[in-house]
């Protein structure tokens, strides 16, 4: 993992100092809250409905035990002995007071964290994929990448005021479990001819108001190249984004606008100029971040292990775990697990204290003192021996975080909505809890296959319903909560937008909607079929027929 | 015209308030001061708007509310779930205070 150096330290040192004389300024009356709240922002502190809310970096989703205990503690400590793990990778707080909110942010900065860049028109907190380091088809580990842009991005003066908030995910593998098409900025590892490591740069896509599927315009960016490239964006960007329409202001309008082409000529241009300034990270320096992310000390392990093939043949719910929880690794011997965080009737994404320090403490024993957040609003142990999935999958039981329900329809992404956000029009977390509990039955869910369900509570679509197999958008319509219903989403490589299959439904009625289409779907499956081929086979109208049938 | 009260957050803490009779911002949505007309609730809120609220006070607005006997209820959504807490969790906001609400 990354660790701080002298500098990171004293600035986010720095950054605490003031925040805290910022806060009591403005407490004393000497400041306005106008000028205070862009202060609180930058440190990810919000106004929502109930009370402040404090947005938390987790940089591209990886913690350590002890910074995973340090947010149990401040849960508990600060808050009201939870936490809400975000589509961004990110923990929020819901009840921090502005009085303590000083005092968070220097418990988070003594484990190196801190709540900067989850605000504002910056460049935000980088994501990537949550099983780097660890996945069996990644070419590098992408948090490289995003520690890279991390630095780079901190404070950059140049891009601290950009039209619009800026997005950049990163994956190294092929398979995309970081949604990149549907980011500012998505890069994918790639290999040229020569079998080199560089980066596919996909720019343009983004949910929210207009959901659009980035665009590549560059197939192979040679590594050294990274920073130098992403400036030329963000400087294209920059001076041509539409800071007169908050709406049209995100880089995706602008690519739309202009055509990826023409966009992809100004990037190069640009990078022309600024390629051979020393903007590029020299190779020591990149070596040296690189070091941090050095493989942990694997043990030299048969691929197969006779103890959990045996445990798993004489355990049903366990083997049943494992089917779902436990993805490949690529060192012999070894799983990853998804530790799911939605558990039946749950809310997405919300961890007790508890939970996060048994998962802090299963980390550290059993998964070389690593968690990842992902942004699928599930925490990843990425380094288990198959000998210990057992043991872990015990501690998750007594942790009440054992649902085996990874990537099935209860795996529900969904924004916190009317229950918290100030910019919601309608609840999303009890819709999701009642279809998480109209599904309950884990054989039928098994039986459905692989579905992704997202809910988002407004039009901003932090819950990707988008690009959900099955997305759920909230809506108010003269003050009656309404769903409207989109399918045939996807988030990973071959993305792509979800269609409305026609009108709202009422909070009473969707999750009677959802069962009618996953019924729909079973009955027209063909061999094994997932939801979206079935989908693109029979088209939408033996949907709409059972969804809109007069009774 | 629809009954109308001023609610804020409190500047410390951030927790829901609304705008009293006396002029003194509380926590009970039931003890709020009830503008009935326009002018009534121009009134009001450049009362919220005062400068001696801006130390404790954030971001003060006007919300409709349904005028009964008892007590003003909220008219929306949202400020019901703002007067009572989230309704995923009757354990926290104001609704864990109420009894029987739990
Ligand atoms: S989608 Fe809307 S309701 Fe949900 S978290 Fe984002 S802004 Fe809030």
């Amino acid at each position: 993992m990354y660790r701080y150096d002298e500098f990171d330290h004293t600035f986010v040192e720095e950054r605490v100092a003031q925040f805290r004389e910022q806060v009591a300024r403005r407490l004393s009356g000497e400041l306005t809250e106008d000028e205070f709240k862009p202060l609180r922002l930058m440190n990810g502190l919000y106004l929502q409905l109930h009370a402040y809310m404090l947005r938390v970096a987790v940089p591209y989703g990886t913690l350590s035990s002890q910074q995973m205990r340090k947010l149990a503690h401040i849960a508990r400590r600060y808050d009201k002995g939870y936490g809400h793990f975000t589509t961004r990778q990110n923990i929020q707080f819901n009840w921090p007071k502005l009085e303590e909110a000083a005092d968070i942010l220097a418990e988070l900065a003594e484990v190196e964290m801190h709540a900067i860049q989850t605000s504002g028109n910056c460049i935000r907190n980088v994501t990537a994929d949550h099983f780097a380091g660890a996945a069996a088809d990644e070419i590098e580990d992408p948090r490289v990448t995003a520690e890279v842009i991390r630095q780079w991005s901190s404070l950059h003066p140049e891009f601290s005021f950009l039209p619009r908030k800026f997005k950049v995910a990163v994956t190294g593998a092929s398979n995309d479990r970081a949604a990149i098409k549907v980011h500012d900025i998505g890069l994918q590892m790639v290999r040229d001819a020569r079998g080199r490591a560089g980066f596919k740069v996909i720019v343009g896509g983004g949910l929210g108001r207009t959901p659009l599927i980035g665009e590549t315009i560059r197939e192979f960016l040679p590594k050294r190249y990274l920073l130098s490239y992403l400036e030329a964006i963000l400087r294209v960007y920059n001076e041509l984004g539409r800071r007169d329409n908050i709406y049209k202001a995100r880089i995706k309008i602008l690519v739309k606008e202009i055509g990826a082409k023409a966009f992809a000529e100004m990037v190069e241009k640009e990078w022309q100029f600024l390629k051979d300034w020393d903007v590029d990270l020299p190779d020591e320096e990149f070596a040296r971040i690189q070091a941090y992310f050095a493989p942990p000390p694997f043990d030299d392990l048969p691929a197969v292990t006779a103890s959990f093939e045996a445990q798993r043949f004489e355990n049903r719910d366990f083997a049943r775990w494992v089917r779902n929880n436990v993805d490949a690794h690529k060192a012999p011997g070894y799983a990853i697990v998804t530790v799911s965080l939605k558990p039946e009737g749950g809310v997405p994404g919300d961890a007790t204290a508890a939970q996060m320090e048994a998962v802090a403490d299963l980390a550290a024993r059993y998964s070389f003192d690593e968690i990842r957040v992902s942004h699928e609003q599930n925490l990843v142990l990425a380094h288990v021996r198959q000998a210990d999935l057992y043991a872990v999958w015990q501690g998750l039981i007594a942790a009440e975080l054992a649902s085996a329900n990874a990537g099935l329809i209860s795996d529900i992404i969904s924004c916190p909505g009317l229950d918290y956000c100030n910019l919601a029009t309608a609840r999303s977390i009890p819709v999701a809890q009642r279809i998480s509990r109209r599904f309950a039955d884990i054989e039928r869910q098994h039986d459905i296959g692989g579905l992704k369900l997202k809910i988002s509570g407004c039009i901003n679509a932090c819950g990707h319903h988008h690009v959900g197999h099955i997305g759920i958008l909230g809506v108010d319509k003269k003050g009656q909560e309404f769903y409207q219903i989109t399918l045939g989403g996807n988030a990973d490589e071959n993305a792509v937008l979800g269609r409305i299959v026609g009108p709202a439904f009422s909070y009473d009625t969707v999750v009677d909607a959802v069962e009618t289409i996953v019924d729909t779907y079973l009955g027209q499956r063909r061999n094994g079929e997932a939801f979206n081929q079935t989908l693109a086979r029979v088209g939408f109208d033996p949907f709409k027929e059972k969804l809109y049938a007069p009774h | 015209m629809t009954a109308q009260i001023v609610t804020a957050n409190r500047l410390g803490d951030g927790a829901v308030i609304y705008l009293g009779r006396d002029d003194i911002w509380g926590e009970r949505l039931g003890g709020a001061a009830v503008a009935r007309s326009q002018d009534e609730a121009a009134a009001l809120l450049a009362r919220a708007e005062a400068p001696a609220h801006r130390t404790n006070v954030v971001g003060p607005y006007l919300m409709d509310v349904i005028d009964e006997a008892t007590a003003p209820r909220p008219a929306s959504n949202r400020e019901n779930i703002r007067a009572l807490g989230p309704t995923v969790r009757s354990d926290l906001g104001r609704q864990a205070e109420i009894p029987g609400r739990r």
